[in-house]
């Protein structure tokens, strides 16, 4: 193995991306997971659908259609770029952004099974405690199903580490800019004598992924006690 | 300040169309399983919105469809105690008690014998412990109606017996209605001074406890274990020799086997229907210590082949469950003056 400035760059920048990826992405997994667990509503079947599409699509066609979304001449791309200035395609943040909807629906599937295993006569009761339906949601629903939000940030943060093909697809691998460790290995493995590069990244890979696995498991005993 | 309750609705199979006014004190909602009584007091508590109708605890209006008012649960002040407890597993009992309020938090802790309970989570708590919580947790609230849905169900027969007491306190000290659903008759007879019969959905009698369960017309409407009318009586003697009580009231006097509360205590007796047997002379050569001189008031017959007599004795009404081949041969007339055989054993204190 050989430990290169340029291989902790590919590090911090995939723990970037993915981080940024979950951080934002789970607040909106959250309201997701509640709104499709307790509502029944007109276009129900098209949000679940809409939310579950990455999970089905072959990655590089969800690549393509962010591509197309919010490319520069994108719809809604050329829109935030007039806007504000802010540019996805080709940029860590467009990275973050095909991590992050690639591992939503895996975030609200874990959040959605904890929301619909509580006993909602529990905020009834709290209701009739003098509690506002965001204090029940505060101090009992969220309580109650922390340990199903954690279980959907590991997920989603280890989906988005190994993020693959839609990343590539939506913003290629440029070093220092948008190459994470997934499509790091691939590039290297197209060069000879890059063996030693290349298991190292396999080996952060494989700590990483075991430490998500094992500090969920920590947290979600903490909240359960 | 009484609560006022009128609502229509449907829900699931049960069309409901109920009313009925619950004054300060404890009104029994009574009623067979699946009759609604649930589903009327999660409408008093704003956990259901019925079609139409009107709610109000005095002057606040929590309901009312014509102007289209609803006031949402927690705006309620209502103090409700489910059948099964609900506490907040995720809190210990201390912060379960003050979820709600923290009114009288010390006498009630003291009340319901929650000290050593205080740090535990609900988890580790018996039935009859978490229920004693949540009957703290609905009270710290300072509630101006108690909804209790058969907070007694889901305990066995030792720990009903050990919130019954507390619940007669509470019944004695408060000073709001309390609506108390139950589909057992000794807890009704024991706690309740108003009850609403329940049937699919419809209140079908409501009245003073006394007056709807002392009325052998209104029999039909309960289950046949469940008729018979209720006496206050006076405990008079304790016999340690024999090991019977003698109960006074105004018809008469009462032996019953053991030694039963205090004497000069006033308590209530249920006198089931069915274990009163009627005799045109005074009975010789019986068994049966408790025979009274009753007048007859009443002659029912029903459908089914059974006749309901109301009796008087002194001024306490009582009525007796025979069958109509007995009513007949014995041709019991109103104005009648004939005797009723009480077996000892089958009035048990309410």
């Amino acid at each position: 193995m050989t430990w290169t400035p340029e291989l902790w760059g590919i590090v911090a920048l995939s723990l970037k991306v993915a981080l940024w990826a979950t951080i934002v992405a789970l607040p909106f997994a959250v309201a997701v997971a509640w709104l499709l667990a307790r509502k029944r509503f007109w276009g129900w079947q098209i949000v679940n659908g809409l939310v579950h599409l990455p999970l089905v699509l072959p990655p590089v066609v969800t690549g393509y259609l962010l591509l197309v979304v919010f490319g520069r001449q994108g719809a809604v791309g050329a829109w935030l770029y007039d806007l504000f200035g802010i540019t996805l395609a080709f940029r860590w943040t467009g990275a973050a952004l095909a991590a992050g909807i690639m591992a939503f629906p895996l975030m609200v599937r874990a959040i959605r099974l904890a929301i619909e295993a509580v006993d909602e006569g529990l905020e009834d009761a709290a209701a009739t405690l003098g509690a506002s339906r965001w204090r029940v949601f505060r101090t009992v629903t969220v309580p109650l199903i922390a340990p199903g939000i954690i279980a959907g940030a590991v997920l989603g943060f280890a989906k988005a580490l190994g993020e693959f093909g839609a990343t590539i697809t939506f913003v290629a691998a440029i070093p220092g800019q948008t190459q994470t460790i997934p499509s790091a290995i691939y590039g290297l493995l197209q060069v000879p004598g890059q063996e030693g590069a290349v298991l190292a990244l396999v080996a952060v890979s494989i700590i990483f992924a075991m430490g998500a696995l094992i500090l969920s498991e920590w947290l979600a005993r903490r909240v359960r006690s | 300040m009484t609560l006022d309750v009128h609502i229509q609705g449907r829900l699931g199979a049960t069309q409901f169309d109920a009313g009925f006014v619950a004054p300060v004190g404890v009104t029994a909602l009574f009623g067979p399983s699946g009759a609604g009584k649930t589903s009327i007091v999660n409408a008093i508590a704003g956990l259901w919105r019925p079609k139409t109708g009107r709610i109000a605890l005095g002057d606040q209006v929590w309901c009312d469809s014509a102007k289209g008012l609803w006031t949402p649960p927690h705006k309620r002040r209502v103090g409700y105690v489910f059948q099964d407890a609900r506490l907040f597993p995720h809190l210990s009992v201390q912060d379960n008690l003050r979820y709600g309020g923290q009114h009288d938090e010390a006498a009630l802790v003291e009340l319901l014998g929650l000290g050593d309970l205080l740090t535990r989570k609900p988890a580790s708590l018996s039935g009859g412990e978490a229920q004693r919580v949540a009957l703290a947790r609905a009270l710290m609230r300072r509630p101006d109606l108690v909804l209790m849905d058969e907070p007694l169900a889901s305990l066995d027969g030792p720990r009903k017996a050990d919130i019954l007491p507390y619940l007669e306190r509470l019944r004695d000290e408060t000073q709001v209605p309390v609506i108390y659903v139950s589909h057992a008759m000794n807890e009704v007879t024991r706690l309740a001074s108003y009850i609403v019969l329940m049937q699919a959905g419809r209140v079908v009698q409501a009245g003073p406890v006394t007056q709807v369960l002392g009325d052998p017309a209104q029999a039909h409407l309960l289950a046949r274990g469940d008729r018979g009318a209720l006496l206050d009586y006076t405990i008079t003697a304790h016999d340690a020799d024999d090991m019977v009580t003698t109960l006074t009231f105004s018809g008469g006097t009462l032996t019953l086997a053991g030694q039963i509360g205090t004497v000069g205590n006033r308590m209530r007796l249920r006198v089931p229907a069915h274990d009163i047997i009627l005799s045109l002379r005074p009975p010789t050569g019986l068994s049966a210590q408790n025979v009274l001189p009753v007048t007859v008031t009443s002659v029912h017959s029903d459908t089914q082949g059974g006749a309901a007599i109301g009796l008087q004795a002194g001024n306490t009404a009582l009525w007796a469950g025979i069958t109509a081949k007995a009513a007949r041969e014995l041709d019991l007339q109103r104005g009648q003056h004939i005797y009723a055989i009480i077996k000892a054993t089958a009035v048990a204190p309410a």
